[in-house]
């Protein structure tokens, strides 16, 4: 494959392989039992965690399991041209998306009858919205105490035209050259098993496997932050 | 007191197979995984997770502090704080109860100190036979973190018999996060209230009975009792 990449520039001036400056916080929510905030360049997702509590309406407990219930949602000032308030097309996608994403890693077996209620807010949007979503989830429900295999990291990776990079921006997903923009947001645990996976273009099956190999090295460092940010709320 | 590690859901805690997995840990292939977010205890090679956050969960043995939500034909259905309500048989009541008028001993939105006896499938079952528990008929209650509790009671009933001492109120913990101040003034109530959202501030600091009785010598040793007018003191002897 010819190796375009060498030269390319991104239009912030990142390495490929770079993530946006990531801040990271537990606990930004004090009535819920627990929350946590992520920052990824200028995208800011909270998320908000309430239960295990009881189900109700009664008629959708699940007596066998508990039950994982996502609310995504982007502020209305969360970008440029206002966007309207309430459920779209787009947040109920994300929101099942987010239930997907997380639900391998929660012993939802423990809590029959009982729902966990996780509600995510996009206060600032600039692309990357669901990773961000489903980092600042994951962080909400180790500080609520939820009994977890692992937490979840995800990031997206981007092929513009040939070259592969790691976290887009709302500018780089208008990408508009050659092949034009692919976007491939990816969920996993540290130890690398996937849990969510989208692609929005198109790809080769060769190059596909540089995608996952970019977003495990991203998901690590992006671990390394949630963890840390968990471990600071103590102090 | 050792240093306090804390532990990351998925996160390896301890290496090596003769560590046993506790509470709130799993062992795969040799090594300890965290399934919480808490701190590590260990003792003898067993490691444990206790956690500093969720919502509680209940146990037999526990003394909760419930809210009646319903009164049926042979019991009542309490609110405990926990995702299952809790159920009060009159069987359990160590006093007469008049079949036909179950409001007349607890009544909707009553306050009561009860036990967990059981937990079973059906739900959880609570008891009254047991000296301290019964319908609270006045005080102070408010909420706290349940995880905290501990603190609260302190090593033996350490901080809470300190509280008590400072303050001159009888104090109920319940394990479910609830707390029941009485005292004879609601000054002293109000302090031991403020004494007990203190130490959920402070959960983390190690020598937390010594902050505590600082604490109480810079908020002025003894509650003030019930200030007595003095000429009716003088008319009572």
């Amino acid at each position: 494959m010819a190796k375009k990449s060498e030269n390319f520039e991104r239009i912030d001036g990142r390495k490929l392989d770079e993530l946006r400056p990531i801040k990271a916080k537990v606990g930004v929510i004090p009535n819920a039992d627990g929350s946590a905030m992520y920052q990824s360049g200028d995208t800011i997702a909270i998320a908000a965690v309430y239960g295990p509590k009881k189900m109700h309406p009664q008629h959708q407990q699940d007596p066998a399991k508990g039950v994982l219930r996502c609310s995504y949602n982007m502020m209305t000032f969360s970008v440029n041209d206002r966007i309207k308030p309430g459920t779209s097309r787009r947040s109920t996608e994300i929101s099942k998306i987010t239930e997907w994403a997380l639900e391998p890693v929660l012993m939802l077996d423990k809590f029959p009858g009982q729902v966990i209620d996780i509600f995510i807010h996009i206060i600032q949007a600039d692309a990357g919205t669901r990773c961000a979503g489903i980092n600042a989830a994951s962080m909400a429900l180790a500080h609520a105490g939820v009994p977890m295999k692992n937490l979840v990291c995800s990031v997206s990776v981007g092929k513009l035209d040939k070259t592969l990079v790691v976290d887009l921006t709302k500018a780089e997903e208008d990408f508009e050259e050659g092949e034009g923009p692919t976007d491939i947001p990816i969920s996993m645990t540290p130890d690398g098993k996937i849990t969510h996976l989208q692609l929005d273009g198109k790809i080769g099956t060769e190059q596909m496997k540089e995608v996952l190999d970019l977003g495990k090295k991203a998901i690590e460092k992006i671990y390394e932050i949630q963890k840390k940010a968990l471990k600071e709320a103590f102090n | 007191m050792t240093e306090r590690r804390i532990s990351i859901p998925g996160e390896i805690i301890a290496e090596g197979e003769d560590y046993l997995p506790g509470e709130w840990t799993e062992k795969r292939e040799g090594k300890i995984y965290a399934l919480k977010y808490g701190l590590i205890e260990e003792s003898n090679k067993l490691i444990k997770i206790i956690p500093v956050s969720g919502t509680y969960s209940p146990r037999r043995g526990n003394v909760v502090i419930g809210k009646v939500e319903n009164v049926t034909f042979n019991g009542w259905v309490i609110d405990i704080g926990a995702p299952d309500n809790a159920f009060l048989t009159v069987m359990e009541v160590p006093k007469y109860v008049n079949k036909d008028a179950l409001e007349e001993v607890l009544d909707i939105g009553d306050m009561l100190v009860a036990k967990i006896w059981a937990i079973n499938k059906r739900g959880i079952d609570l008891s009254l036979k047991a000296k301290g528990l019964g319908k609270i008929e006045e005080g102070l209650i408010f909420e706290i973190n349940p995880n905290k509790v501990p603190r609260v009671i302190g090593k033996e009933g350490s901080m809470i018999n300190l509280i008590k001492e400072n303050t001159d109120c009888d104090i109920t913990v319940g394990q479910n996060g609830r707390i029941l101040i009485e005292g004879d003034s609601t000054e002293g109530e109000l302090k031991a209230k403020k004494a007990i959202l203190h130490i959920v501030e402070k959960s983390y600091v190690e020598g937390l009975t010594e902050e505590m009785e600082n604490w109480f010598k810079s908020q002025g040793g003894l509650a003030p009792k019930r200030d007595v007018p003095k000429d009716l003191a003088e008319d009572e002897e």
